[in-house]
This record gives structure tokens, C-alpha cells and sequence, in this order.
């Protein structure tokens, strides 16, 4: 591998001058399941990794009545293991327990899944469906980014020089909501989503219609995206199989997929609609147990 | 290029300290600087599971852990398995019930069954496939190492 220097600040405050020294070449190292493999091929190469896991606000993990806070190094298993988590923002917890194997679970953050920006990652769509905000730390001070505008690309994000990706937030769950996070590949684990969907649905006292709802959809277009004609086809609808076909019909309609080794443009069409159908199901399912 | 760090760290229950450079991952220090050459090299890149270890009681590949990570600490090998050179139930499970033909997987497959064992002493069929679905085997088909899994629970619930 290439040499690089390396860093292990303690606070925030050190991370965020070491990423001003480096003006550019350093690169965050949380679980590295990514950031090793991009330098062992050379496709990064940073000459300083700084190693933020060992930042407290990095690390934070609070699941309480006021809402979800997720530091961005925690990873995927300390998510899993959550069982607020997984009650209450289950289409998180879905994900982070498919996203690699349990070697890879035990490594890799939710915060770094986003950061890499990839198209496929899987808990991107679970992020934007349980509506999360990015607080972002710089030179500048601090700011937040609705997670649905933090991927502007294949591998880019909002972040500046300079600037690292401290938390994630999530509001209060409403009473009457689900969540959900599926994909589809052609083996049972340990692959990359030829689509993703993540649902959440919020539905009226009577648990009959649906009074909110917010899907995003990943693998099917350069960055996971919020898809508001999906939502817009859910919301004020009866919580029937009836709906949940004609958000998939819906869902179909506002994509442009590419054909690439993992699947067709047609077959990525299909599996759109059957996967929103399917996901806000269950969605729909949690909500009213 | 960059200084030398010294890492202080437990291996199998016993403090070590060694010299390493940030580029150089765990797995690279256990073979080339430790001579610990159970843990093996597979895909390099965190497919394979073949490089398996336990850090801080949890599998991870050590093939994407750098060892200047490791400071503080506690790293669990094959060559830790094997008690008073006694093969541990696992290794005599696998051993007995053929899941291994060329066994470069298999250190990789008896510490990530380690930890699952550790984690839910009586897991499921499916539950076995799922916790070591980060390890691969092209000799076995994986059933017979399921069934050592499993044999290996039997054995452990038997005893209690």
C-alpha cells in the first residue's frame, strides 16, 4: 500500500484543524472498509488518515423519546444491537444488518456509507426515508444539510474541504408509523442492491389511511433520491394493496435507470415498482403493530 | 516516508507491542512482523473473510484494519483457539465432521464461529448462514461446516 502518515485525534476540535493543516490530502478513516480498499488500489491517495473513532461526538448513539442521534463513526452492529433502533427507525436498522457481512457490520458506520455517496448504498434510502439532517463541522463552524441533498453525485457530496461529517439526526417518530429498508439481489447476502427502497408511513388513528409517507429509491439513478411523486401517490390514500401497486406504477414512471452488469434498465424498472409495493407494505405492516 | 509507530495491544490474552507503519494493515503485522501465520490472506479486500480475527470480541477482516489502529486492543487469532494444545470443540467439530477440504478458510470460519457461538449459543440453521455469510468457502458447499456449527452448539448446550 502507499504511504500515508496517521492521525488519532480526541476531540472534534483536533479533527477539524488536522483537516485545515492537510488542506486537502487527508481523508476520515471511521471503519475503513472502503477507505483501505480505495488506497490498497490506489484510487485515493491520501497522505495523512486521520482516524475519527475515537471522537465522542463521533461515537454518540442516543435513542430516545426526542428523537435519534447517530454519530457518524458509530457502526452498522452497535446499530443493529439497538433495540429502540430497531422498533422505532426500523428501516435504519434494516439496513445496516444486510450491508456486508458481519466482519464488515462490526466495521463500517452509516456515516461513511453516506459520505462515499455511492448510488447503491444501502442505508442511504433508509436515511431519507426517516428524514435525517447531517451535521456538518468545518474551518467555518458548523452547519446542516437535510440528508436527501447530501449526495450531489457519484461519490461527491455536499462536504467542503475541510469540513467531516459529525452526526446524524433524526426528529421523534410520529405515533402511527413504520419504516421499512429492502433490496433486491440475486443471492441471499453479502451483495449490492441491484435496487433499494426505503418507505416510511405514517397513518391516520384508525390505522385506514395514510397521512404521510416519504420513499426513496437507491440503484436506480446517480445518487439514492427522495421520490416525491411517490410520496405524493401515497399521501391521503386508504392503506390498501390498491395504493401501494398504484406507488409502484408511480415509482416506475419517474426513473431512468441504466443497464450494468448487476441488471437491465427493464428489469431495474420492474423491480422499482414490485419493491415500493412491497416495502411500503411492510411499512404500512409496523405502523400498525 | 512515515515514522514507525509502536502498537501495544493483547494477542491471544498476551500483551505485545510492535513496531508497524501506518500503511501496513493487522493482517501484514500478524503474518510478516508477529509470525502469527494462522490468520490467512484471502481476496485482500473484504469479500473473502479468510483473514477473520476477533477485535475487541467482534470478527472483523483484518485485511481493512490497519494495525496502528490496534493500540489498547484486544485481538483474538486462530492461534489463540487451541487450549494447552487441545483442539478447542470448534476445531474438533470441523476437524471430525470434514468442513474443510484445502482449509484456507477455515481459521477465518472457526473465529467468526467463535464469536457467534459467544454471541447466541443455539442459533438457527439460518441464523448460521447469515453470521458467516462474510466467509467464503469454495471446497465444502458450506454445509458441512453448518453442520459443524451446529455440532459444535450440541456439544456446548450437552456439557452445560
Amino acid at each position: 500500500m502507499l504511504d500515508f502518515d496517521y492521525e488519532r485525534p480526541g476531540s472534534l476540535d483536533a479533527a477539524v484543524v488536522l483537516l485545515a493543516e492537510h488542506n486537502g490530502s487527508a481523508r476520515p478513516l471511521a471503519g475503513g472498509t472502503d477507505l483501505i480498499d480505495h488506497i490498497r488500489n490506489e484510487r485515493l491517495t491520501p497522505d495523512v488518515v486521520i482516524d475519527i473513532k475515537r471522537i465522542p461526538e463521533l461515537n454518540v448513539l442516543e435513542c430516545t423519546n426526542d428523537g435519534l442521534r447517530l454519530g457518524a463513526a458509530v457502526p452498522c452492529s452497535r446499530i443493529c444491537a439497538d433495540d429502540n433502533i430497531r422498533s422505532r427507525y426500523a428501516a435504519l436498522a434494516d439496513s445496516c444488518s444486510i450491508i456486508g457481512g458481519i466482519q464488515i457490520q462490526n466495521r463500517a458506520s452509516v456515516g461513511g456509507n453516506l459520505c462515499n455517496a455511492g448510488p447503491a448504498a444501502d442505508s442511504i434510502p433508509a436515511l431519507i426515508a426517516l428524514e435525517a439532517t447531517c451535521l456538518i463541522t468545518g474551518p467555518d463552524g458548523s452547519r446542516e444539510v437535510p440528508v436527501e441533498s447530501f449526495c450531489v453525485s457519484k461519490g461527491e457530496t455536499v462536504l467542503q474541504r475541510g469540513e467531516l461529517l459529525v452526526e446524524l439526526r433524526f426528529g421523534p417518530r410520529p405515533p402511527h408509523s413504520g419504516s421499512h429498508y429492502r433490496r433486491f439481489i440475486p443471492r441471499n447476502e453479502m451483495d449490492i442492491a441491484v435496487v433499494g427502497v426505503g418507505a416510511s408511513v405514517t397513518l391516520d388513528e384508525a390505522g385506514e389511511a395514510i397521512t404521510d409517507a416519504r420513499v426513496a429509491l437507491g440503484a436506480v439513478a446517480i445518487t439514492p433520491f427522495l421520490a416525491r411523486e411517490v410520496n405524493d401517490a401515497l399521501i391521503g390514500k386508504p392503506a390498501t394493496d390498491q395504493t401501494y401497486a398504484a406507488a409502484g406504477e408511480v415509482a416506475r414512471g419517474i426513473i431512468s435507470p441504466i443497464t450494468d452488469m448487476r441488471g437491465t434498465r427493464e428489469f431495474r424498472l420492474h423491480l422499482t415498482g414490485v419493491l415500493v409495493e412491497r416495502v411500503v407494505r411492510e411499512a404500512v405492516h409496523r405502523a400498525v403493530n | 516516508m512515515s515514522k514507525q509507530r509502536v502498537v501495544t495491544c493483547s494477542i491471544n490474552g498476551h500483551e505485545e507491542s510492535f513496531l508497524c507503519r501506518p500503511r501496513q494493515t493487522l493482517l501484514e503485522v500478524l503474518r510478516d512482523v508477529l509470525d502469527l501465520t494462522g490468520t490467512k490472506e484471502g481476496c485482500s479486500n473484504g469479500n473473502c473473510g479468510a483473514c477473520t480475527i476477533l477485535l475487541d470480541g467482534r470478527p472483523v477482516d483484518s485485511c481493512l484494519v490497519l494495525a496502528v489502529e490496534c493500540e489498547g486492543a484486544e485481538i483474538e487469532t486462530i492461534e489463540g483457539v487451541a487450549a494447552h494444545g487441545q483442539l478447542a470443540p470448534v476445531q474438533q467439530a470441523f476437524l471430525e465432521g470434514a468442513a474443510l477440504q484445502c482449509g484456507i478458510c477455515t481459521p477465518g470460519f472457526i473465529m467468526s464461529t467463535k464469536a457467534l457461538l459467544r454471541e447466541n449459543p443455539h442459533p438457527s440453521e439460518e441464523q448460521i448462514r447469515f453470521y458467516l455469510a462474510g466467509n467464503l468457502c469454495r471446497c465444502t458447499g458450506y454445509d458441512k461446516i453448518v453442520r459443524a456449527v451446529q455440532a459444535t452448539a450440541e456439544q456446548a448446550a450437552a456439557e452445560n
